[in-house]
């Protein structure tokens, strides 16, 4: 992914490849099974697990959804309804295409989108992933690791790349936006960003 | 099907993040339906929003009654959710949602020249969205633009100066290039055309056209 650059488009499989070789020395989590969590969740409606993720994701998503401007009323809101649509759209989550985080994230994103602008998202076509085969747990795992190395990946940049990272890409600022409240030139601006995604790249090597 | 030319980082992480317009955003899922290679390199910067999301130190906590609330709600009816779009040789389904599956109940509106354009009722600042028939071998009045254009190929296939695009191929134009799709000569093309400012043409005639024809 972060491969892409200029040359266009590389495969989530190049980031899958580039994280298979990560850092050894990396932790393994030890923290609760989150993928297996939801999967109980999808397949038993099973409310204690939906706690657990509730108790984890409930507060991060409030926070990502204060980053984007909301006051602390509203984020708790909309972070409600992001995790009542986690419960609802449960049938919906693959492990294996996406880790629980990732999945809220797309979650959170969609709302803010609703909320804020009001506007329709267009979603790609799905694919038709054949549904009647079971999802390899091989698969499940690489999918959980990626998010996690790219995790650790990003905490490895320096401060102020991976504050704008986060602020140019998943805050809801335009480039234009970081701009009029840094002052930096939109050119600096966006060099910055490449070179925060550059140091990503080599961060995944 | 070979796809060669593909979005960029830029708009793949804005759409992976949310901050597209309804328009770009459009332009962006249409693509990404037809393209194995951006779709793979969406997932991951999602993925990228998701290392983010559950990166540590940023927590929110929530109110003491929340998981109450939230186990209150479990029980309600969900959302109904959009009906799956049937399988389309032309269109893409997030086009679909927009101009439906049938080409021939588009409403097309004359833009000279037997090019003919429907414009898409997306909401919102930042871009509009049209799809675009040319006629086999006929150019899209030659016009430059402010800001940024997205063309990608839905039927036919068009040349521009030195490239050639085929269906779902997308060319992303800058305000620097002055460019002039020509639809190759054996087949009509149908576009879909994201522009952030309004085009402007270069001959006089278009560009007097141009507010009446919102293009």
């Amino acid at each position: 992914m972060l491969q892409a650059a200029s040359a266009g488009c590389k495969g989530y499989s190049v980031l899958a490849n580039k994280v298979g070789n990560v850092a050894n020395g990396q932790e393994m989590g030890v923290g609760p099974d989150f993928a297996g969590l939801m999967l109980a969740v999808r397949d038993k409606a099973d409310r204690a697990a939906y706690g657990v993720v509730f108790s984890h994701f409930g507060p991060r998503v409030k926070a990502f959804l204060m980053k984007s401007g909301s006051d602390a009323a509203l984020a708790e809101e909309l972070a409600q309804d992001v995790m009542v649509t986690v419960w609802h759209k449960s049938a919906q989550f693959d492990p294996a295409r996406a880790s629980l985080s990732t999945w809220i994230f797309t979650i959170a994103r969609n709302r803010r989108v609703d909320y804020f602008r009001r506007a329709r998202r267009p979603e790609p076509e799905d694919l038709d992933w054949g549904a009647s085969e079971e999802p390899d747990a091989a698969d499940i795992y690489q999918t959980a690791e990626e998010t996690r190395r790219l995790g650790a990946a990003l905490s490895t940049l320096p401060e102020p790349q991976r504050a704008l990272i986060e602020r140019a890409d998943f805050g809801d600022l335009s480039h234009s936006e970081i701009a009029a409240q840094t002052g930096l030139p939109l050119g600096t601006i966006k060099s910055r960003i490449r070179l925060a995604l550059e140091r990503l790249r080599q961060n995944m090597n | 099907m070979t796809i060669k030319h593909h979005l960029n980082d830029d708009l793949l992480m804005a759409y992976a993040a949310g901050t597209l317009s309804e328009a770009f955003s459009l332009a962006v899922a249409t693509h990404i339906s037809l393209c194995d290679d951006c779709r793979a390199a969406l997932a991951a910067y999602e993925a990228m929003g998701g290392a983010i999301l559950d990166g540590g130190d940023d927590l929110a906590p929530m109110s003491d009654d929340a998981l109450a609330r939230a186990m209150a709600r479990l029980d309600m009816p969900a959302p109904i959710a959009a009906p799956k779009m049937p399988k389309h040789a032309v269109l893409p389904a997030p086009l679909q949602h927009y101009v439906g599956t049938d080409l021939s109940a588009i409403k097309w509106r004359k833009l000279g020249m037997g090019v003919r354009q429907a414009i898409l009722p997306t909401k919102g600042k930042g871009g509009s969205a049209r799809l675009l028939h040319i006629p086999a071998g006929q150019a899209v009045p030659d016009h430059g633009h402010r800001g940024m254009e997205l063309t990608l190929v839905l039927k036919g296939a068009f040349r521009d100066e030195s490239q050639h695009f085929a269906r779902g191929d997308i060319e992303i134009a800058t305000e620097a290039d002055e460019h002039t799709p020509v639809a190759m000569s054996d087949e009509d093309c149908i576009c879909l055309a994201v522009t952030d400012a309004p085009l402007r043409f270069n001959a006089l005639i278009p560009r007097l056209m141009q507010p009446i024809f919102r293009i």
